[in-house]
């Protein structure tokens, strides 16, 4: 199963959630930390980088010599990465996503794609956790085709957790699909609620089966509480505003190992998420 | 959209990026989403005002595309608040000169330039919103 925990918001506990989450299920799993832009589950999985991979994408060159400025590149091109203005036209490689589009449509067969880096892979092992995680280079703002290249390192058939980037642009989108639930957390507060509901209407536009966990629970109120009795979300789980847990936090320590009489709480959160396919499937 | 080199470079046009549709209208301090392009000929002192509506509302690329737009427009010049890396390379490589100022009018930074008081842009002003 495919499992990825996302959020409106960030700092929520996405990554804690996952973390424990993945060590909780006791069997081999694979964790895929999407956030390329600030990974951060491998500060609780203590381990060695196993492998690194360079990681690129295909932006355009232009060969002068061939080109004849028709501008059928600049047409095509949505993100206004290659402009015709002058004899051959000008590439803008950090808007560029990686299409293929201008030189698809070129007459003149003056344009070919080479890679450009845009950042790393790393892998690692802990206990039954292989963690894969992708890191974006600085300077590079184009996070949804690394994202990929961690999510193509899944191994088909074993049981998976996404640890998605907060938000709901591009990435978030890039990391969710594919997935076979979705577990939006989030904080009992106004900010909380706010981005929660953008997250909803995302993962609905997606049709993807959700359910919501609440973390820092008691904190705040219980807005988040009623707005989900009346989105008939299912509220999977609430994570108490326990002092000990932000300590554990706060030492890289993960909650299962830390504060055990949380254990039982992290595999029925695990059960209600398979529920959560099930009841799609049915 | 074709390409920039198709227009015929006027050296009477200047352009001013605004907000509004006449010399009185202040002069916008954003190149790439400046709400319209004021498209000024110093020979007729003929005026035609474009629209920037799509730049506005790109995700990314505005300032690529409006210098694009210039370009198409066959200025040789122009006048601007600020100018960012990426619109600055796409004008000059089309020979178009760029000047910022502060002016608060369209007509104000028209005078500034008539009097030979506004300075050539040797490279943007400001930060890319991107990279």
């Amino acid at each position: 199963m495919i499992i990825a925990i996302a959020s409106g918001k960030g700092g929520t506990g996405k990554t804690t959630l996952a973390v424990n989450l993945a060590r909780a299920f006791d069997a081999d799993i694979q964790l895929l930390d999407c956030d390329v832009e600030e990974p951060n589950a491998h500060l609780f999985l203590p381990a060695e980088p196993r492998e690194r991979t360079v990681v690129t994408m295909p932006i355009p060159e232009v060969d002068a010599r061939l080109c004849d400025g028709c501008g059928e590149c600049a047409r095509v091109c949505r993100y206004n990465a290659i402009v015709g203005a002058g004899a051959a036209p000008l590439v803008f490689p950090e808007l560029c996503h990686g299409c293929g589009g201008c030189a698809y449509i070129c007459p003149r067969k003056a344009i070919r794609e080479v890679p450009k880096r845009i950042g790393v892979i790393e892998t690692f092992r802990s206990g039954k956790i292989d963690l894969v995680h992708g890191r974006l280079d600085v300077g590079v703002a184009m996070a949804p085709p690394l994202i990929r290249a961690v999510k193509d390192r899944r191994r088909n058939g074993a049981p998976a957790i996404i640890d998605a980037p907060p938000g709901t642009s591009c990435p978030v989108v890039a990391a969710i699909q594919g997935a076979e639930a979705v577990v939006l957390v989030t904080e009992p507060t106004p900010f909380g609620l706010h981005d929660l509901a953008l997250a909803v209407d995302l993962v609905r536009a997606f049709r993807l089966p959700f359910g919501v966990v609440v973390n820092r629970a008691g904190s705040g109120d219980d807005r988040v509480r009623l707005f989900c009795a009346r989105e008939k979300i299912p509220l999977l789980a609430e994570i108490p505003d326990d002092r000990r847990i932000a300590e554990a936090y706060a030492r890289g320590a993960l909650i299962v190992e830390a504060l055990p009489e949380y254990r039982a709480g992290f595999l029925d959160l695990r059960a209600k998420i398979e529920g959560l396919r099930r009841e799609v499937a049915a | 959209m074709s390409a920039p080199k198709e227009g015929k470079k006027d050296k009477m046009k200047i352009v001013f990026s605004t907000s509004g549709d006449n010399l009185d209208a202040p002069l916008d301090g954003r190149f790439g989403r400046a709400p319209k392009f004021l498209v000024y000929d110093l020979e007729t002192d003929a005026c035609e005002v474009v629209d920037n509506l799509q730049n506005l509302q790109a995700a990314q690329g505005a300032g690529v595309q409006a210098a694009s737009t210039v370009a198409r427009l066959g200025a040789a010049a122009v006048v601007t608040g600020h100018c960012g890396p990426k619109a600055f390379r796409v004008l000059s490589s089309a020979g178009i000169k760029v000047y910022t100022c502060a002016a608060p009018t369209v007509g104000a930074a028209l005078a500034l330039y008539r009097e030979g008081k506004l300075l050539e842009a040797q490279a943007a002003d400001v930060e890319g919103h991107w990279a």
